[in-house]
């Protein structure tokens, strides 16, 4: 399959790969996806005083669209508000990354660690 | 050196030099391009003794009479022949067939057909190592049974399967036994003068023959009789119509020639590749070979790098030609039947990598895959949560998991 420049530079340098202190109620988790399934990301924000993402990191196992798809989502997260983060939809990273219909799920997948990570923050906080 | 380095052996091979030279000169009016069914001229002559000169290549492959094999366009199409063929000849004897779950898809699909068409289709599961063992086949044996197929190597793990053992069973019952041999032709010694094996297919191009070609063996003493699937014209004993490619056959004919005379040094030379894949990754965590390393053809490595997902490990190999599963298969994002079949869990089933090794495999180009094997799975590990977890100590398959 041919893969997209986008995602090829975004799977060989991948962005803000790693992990934040889960316990510290400054950073929201999400991890989504089962390796059953093939494809399991984690992502986290750390989030300031003033509600802004300040810092966000991912680990992912998957196809190299699913790599590419997380390591966009934490470069799109970063300086955003927790509001403006969980507007990032799907077709968004789809589109940026030329996504074949068949690698769709990788973005759906991406949306929904941002989601889950924002829920984590917002349940920590009583927020929810 | 050249990149990429092909080590996609069980998908297809290259043409040996030497059956390339033989069947270019089968091609220009110069050469002998006749037609071998043209029985008035020279032309023809001469195309049909090198067409008859390749069946005995091939039938002294096996150790069998010549007038046993039947060419056909592949193993795809020889596996359709023998399974529809004989279901269709033999359906008033009765309709029930035995299978495996880890056949090639061509053996599936022409079951799943028969069972469309009204025939029972026992699919037999394999242990845990890949194997079908002899007491499964007579276990599934019925009144109404004509047929057991199963495949000599697999495509996928390379695992044997014992046919000297289950063609006993089979020709005690009086059951029909096919033995697909796409993968051990050439490999494995075949003595068909004393296996009781009644058809079995074979494909040129997975032993350095062109691709397009293949053969279907039918036993003559005893006797096995197969519907034709193709009409016309009345070749090949009417069981395959069609006119024969005189170019395509030789080189089939001198691909086997070549696989009987150089089948101990291929092997040697495979094994040994492989053996000096695997203790150069031996030092590596989690790596597990997926099926019998012990009952298993010579080019044949399938591997599982656990918590790092095959596709991503396939674009980091670059330089590597290989596959996730079978050639078949690898545009779907299902992991391997066979490896489900052999109870390997999901997600071993989709690290898993197959390297298979060959005639022109060289041992700098083993070392340099292996380099790029180690960097790419210690880079993905690095990205992947599954490998944290792991790390620390996590049992992964307590957790759960937010499926979608």
């Amino acid at each position: 399959m041919a893969y997209s420049e986008k995602v090829i530079d975004h799977y060989e340098n991948p962005r803000n790969v790693g992990k934040l202190d889960d316990k510290s109620d400054k950073v929201g988790t999400g991890m989504v996806g089962a390796p059953a399934c093939g494809d399991v990301m984690r992502l986290q924000i750390q989030v300031s005083d003033e509600g802004v993402i300040e810092d966000a990191r991912f680990k992912t196992y998957g196809c190299g669209s699913a790599i590419a798809s997380s390591s966009l989502a934490t470069e799109w997260m970063k300086g955003k508000t927790l509001d403006q983060a969980s507007e990032i939809k799907n077709t968004d990273i789809a589109e940026e990354l030329a996504l074949p219909p068949v690698k769709i799920h990788c973005s759906v997948l991406a949306e929904d660690a941002i989601k889950a990570a924002i829920d984590d923050y917002r349940t920590k906080h009583g927020e929810s | 050196m050249k990149l990429p380095i092909y080590l996609d052996y069980s998908a297809t091979t290259p043409c040996d030099p030497r059956v390339a030279d033989k069947m270019s000169q089968c091609l220009l009016s110069e050469g002998n391009f006749g037609n071998p069914a043209s029985r008035s001229h020279v032309f023809g002559w001469k195309a049909e003794e090198a067409v008859e000169n390749a069946r005995r290549q091939v039938a002294d492959l096996l150790n069998a009479d010549p007038r046993e094999i039947v060419w056909t366009s592949g193993a795809t199409e020889s596996d359709n022949l023998a399974i529809k063929g004989v279901a269709h000849f033999y359906s008033k004897k009765g309709k029930h067939i035995i299978t495996s779950r880890i056949e090639h898809k061509a053996v599936l699909d022409a079951c799943r057909q028969l069972e469309r068409e009204g025939y029972e289709v026992t699919y037999l599961e394999p242990d845990s190592e890949g194997m079908i063992t002899t007491g499964q086949v007579s276990d599934a044996l019925r009144e109404d049974t004509i047929l057991v197929s199963l495949m000599h190597v697999n495509n996928e793990i390379g695992v044997v399967t014992d046919i000297a053992a289950i063609g006993e069973i089979t020709r005690a019952n009086k059951v029909l036994f096919h033995v697909d041999a796409s993968q051990s032709a050439g490999k494995l010694p075949i003595d068909l003068s004393s296996l009781k094996v009644d058809l079995m297919s074979l494909s040129a191009h997975k032993m350095y023959g062109p691709k397009g070609v293949g053969v279907l063996y039918v036993r003559r003493k005893p006797r096995v009789r197969i519907e034709a699937q193709i009409h016309g014209g009345g070749h090949e004993r009417g069981m395959r119509s069609g006119t024969l490619p005189t170019h395509q056959l030789v080189g089939m004919g001198e691909a086997c020639r070549i696989a009987r005379e150089e089948m101990g040094a291929d092997n040697e030379h495979s094994l040994k590749l492989r053996q000096r894949f695997l203790n150069s990754i031996s030092d590596m965590e989690e790596v597990h070979v997926n099926g019998s390393l012990e009952h298993r053809v010579a080019g044949n490595l399938n591997i599982s790098f656990a918590f790092v997902e095959g596709e991503s490990l396939i674009m980091s190999l670059k330089d590597l030609a290989v596959s996730s599963g079978s050639a078949c298969t690898s545009a779907s994002l299902e992991p391997s039947y066979v490896l489900r079949a052999l109870g390997v869990s999901d997600e071993l089933a989709h690290s898993s990598l197959r390297f298979s090794f060959g005639r022109f495999t060289t041992a700098e180009e083993v070392d340099y895959a292996v380099a790029q094997v180690r960097e790419a799975v210690e880079k993905l590990r690095e990205l992947s949560p599954l490998w944290d977890m792991y790390k620390d100590g996590v049992d992964l398959s307590t957790v759960q998991w937010v499926a979608h």
